[in-house]
């Protein structure tokens, strides 16, 4: 009797939780599968054409300029936005836990952009950074500051420059005398209106990274730095031996999450500056959202999507399988 | 006794060393939203001009009525949508924590991580499929003449419904992580025992497992209300019909157009933050353990 009665709690749990499965199954993994077939088709138009294409929307798509630029914008963006963001959350996190009046209150104000939606933010931060006229004088945002204290003007993401290494420079030249001259072209530069969107994005990210290097470093047993304090160790030591490498997972963490959502990075970009000044600030979801929404290149637009998921699938199923694995041996 | 006396000098230039980098960081955080209150409380003529970091001469609300005016709608659209939409996934995450933290079956360690993988695709490898098959949806609902009254219950096509729908099915992994986490810090030795006292399955979780959940609730809930209120690229490409338009597109859509009110755009954008932010004045704590469950850490 009682043999029966589990195995019956045992099918209603298989009958609770397949309907979640089923969906992922279809919206996640079919979807995809789906849209992988289209990034193979015919389909440009607004009527579907799911022929066979092969490759050639691929081929298409990295033989094009746009996207050419739109990659170079990604490593440029993630670079920076990683970066900037690990230096000031890791430095605010350590900063709060000094045992600081306060903390609470510090902690709070920090992370508040976090609640607020990234259309907000762009919307704010275009305002802020709109460089308004400086032939005029009639100046705007940041740029009134600045102007006041005296730092030269900047037009943040409307400006068209991409800072490379100039091919007549003695680095150019020895860079083409050993056949490396490509990176000597503005694919291989710095765009500088991609700086607006890093600093809106850390305004808004930092306050998440600081969170996680704080919970990490409560974690860090006192008495281990207490004990190296005992051996004579500085403080910096002790940061540099004990603490930073303890934090080491989390700095794993912050890198796949904020390293995904800044390959995947749409809403900021679309409320700030879309695809900016000779692309500046475009990136490949927001090329994505253009070819296949408003231009209806369909296949197009769906290798666009592909090419997404490989990159963010590249950084994430390592750090899943990692995860598991590690859960799993706990 | 002199180097006690420099120490306490190191110590202490330190600490006001500490607190004016908070203190810069904390001007960095505030400035837009200095900004935010500033410029919405200004008339049109005073905001367009270099002045914008002065006070307003004169403040008036007007700038909030008319962003209200244009937002408004919007503003009710997305909370038609964001609370069922949160209630129902908060549910069903609930119901997957449960079965997959006490009724794990053969291979539930496997699937797990493939829901999870559902949470970090980018979601624009999903929506030309998901835009084909909502259209169906809608189609189907025709064939079928679905009485008017019912109508708005279809998850379609450009309906806050089918946004809705969007919004549950792409919250399993995450809603579904929280709640297993939070289960399986409950002993497994409480469910053996009302098992042996003769609970079935949906009595165990209605005795044992809800009771003990609000916590996870709270955590999820305030996770799912803050994603989805802020949510754009779905609510972008789902509601082609601009009535039906969540906040966030009506405030994108009032940032594009082309005479520039920044006034009225900032007070917008206020409005806009303002339901995510107040949760988070209020609940913060909660906000904070979701967001860290976001990293997988539990």
């Amino acid at each position: 009797m009682s043999m029966r009665r589990i195995s019956w709690d045992r099918v209603i749990s298989i009958l609770l939780i397949l309907p979640s499965i089923l969906a992922i199954a279809v919206f996640v993994y079919g979807f995809i599968a789906w849209s992988g077939w289209v990034s193979l088709s015919n389909w440009d138009g607004l009527r579907p054409d799911l022929s066979w294409a092969g490759f050639v929307n691929y081929a298409k798509l990295f033989a094009n300029p746009r996207f050419q630029i739109d990659l170079r914008n990604t490593v440029v963006f993630t670079v920076l936005f990683l970066g900037t963001c690990i230096v000031i959350g890791l430095g605010l996190a350590i900063l709060l836990d000094q045992g600081i009046r306060g903390e609470n209150f510090f902690r709070s104000l920090f992370l508040f952009p976090m609640a607020i939606s990234f259309i907000v933010t762009g919307v704010t931060w275009r305002w802020l950074l709109a460089p308004g006229d400086p032939a005029t004088g009639r100046l705007t945002g940041i740029n009134v500051l600045l102007d006041a204290v005296g730092i030269p003007l900047s037009r943040w993401y409307t400006d068209p420059t991409v800072v490379h290494i100039q091919p007549t420079s003695a680095m150019g030249q020895f860079l083409q005398q050993i056949d490396l001259g490509f990176l000597t072209t503005p694919n291989f530069g710095l765009p500088v209106a991609m700086i607006s969107i890093v600093i809106a994005a850390t305004w808004q990210m930092s306050g998440y990274v600081m969170a996680m290097y704080l919970a990490g470093l409560r974690g860090i047993p006192e008495e281990l730095r207490e004990a190296a304090r005992v051996d004579g160790a500085s403080e910096w030591q002790v940061y540099q031996n004990i603490v930073f490498p303890l934090l080491r997972p989390v700095t794993l963490s912050v890198v796949i999450v904020l390293g995904h959502i800044s390959l995947k990075i749409f809403d900021l970009v679309a409320a700030m500056s879309k695809k900016g000044p000779g692309f500046a600030t475009d990136v490949p979801a927001y090329f994505m959202f253009e070819t296949t929404f408003q231009g209806d290149h369909y296949s197009q637009g769906a290798s666009i999507a592909i090419f997404l998921l490989v990159t963010v699938s590249l950084l994430v199923i390592p750090y899943l399988v990692y995860s598991t694995r590690r859960e799993a041996e706990l | 006794m002199k180097a006690t006396g420099r120490n306490w000098l190191i110590r202490h230039s330190s600490r006001a060393g500490i607190y004016l980098a908070l203190l810069a960081a904390s001007a960095f955080y505030l400035l837009p939203v200095y900004v935010l209150v500033v410029t919405s409380l200004k008339p049109y003529a005073e905001a367009n001009l270099a002045g914008m970091w002065q006070f307003p001469s004169a403040p008036s609300l007007e700038s909030f009525l008319r962003a209200f005016g244009q937002l408004g709608p919007h503003f009710r659209n997305s909370v038609y949508l964001t609370i069922p939409a949160t209630l129902l996934s908060s549910l069903l995450g609930s119901v997957n924590g449960y079965v997959l933290s006490k009724w794990r079956f053969r291979g539930s360690e496997v699937l797990f991580p493939l829901m999870l993988f559902g949470m970090f695709i980018p979601y624009q490898s999903v929506l030309i499929p998901l835009v084909q098959v909502l259209q169906k949806v809608n189609t189907a609902a025709d064939a079928l003449h679905i009485p008017a009254t019912l109508r708005w219950l279809v998850p379609g096509y450009g309906s806050i419904a089918g946004l809705a729908f969007v919004h549950i099915v792409y919250g399993i992994p995450i809603t579904t992580l929280i709640f297993r986490n939070y289960y399986a810090t409950v002993p497994n030795e409480l469910v053996e025992a009302a098992k042996i006292d003769g609970a079935n399955i949906f009595k165990v979780y209605r005795w044992v497992l809800f009771p003990l959940s609000m916590p996870a609730f709270a955590v999820v809930m305030i996770w799912q209300f803050t994603s989805i209120w802020n949510e754009f690229l779905f609510a972008v490409i789902l509601t082609q019909n601009p009535a039906i338009r969540p906040v966030t597109v009506a405030l994108y859509n009032l940032a594009g157009s082309y005479i520039v009110e920044w006034n009225v755009q900032m007070a917008g954008a206020l409005l806009a933050a303002m339901p995510t932010l107040l949760v988070y004045i209020f609940l913060g704590r909660f906000f904070m353990r979701g967001l860290l469950a976001g990293a997988l850490k539990g």
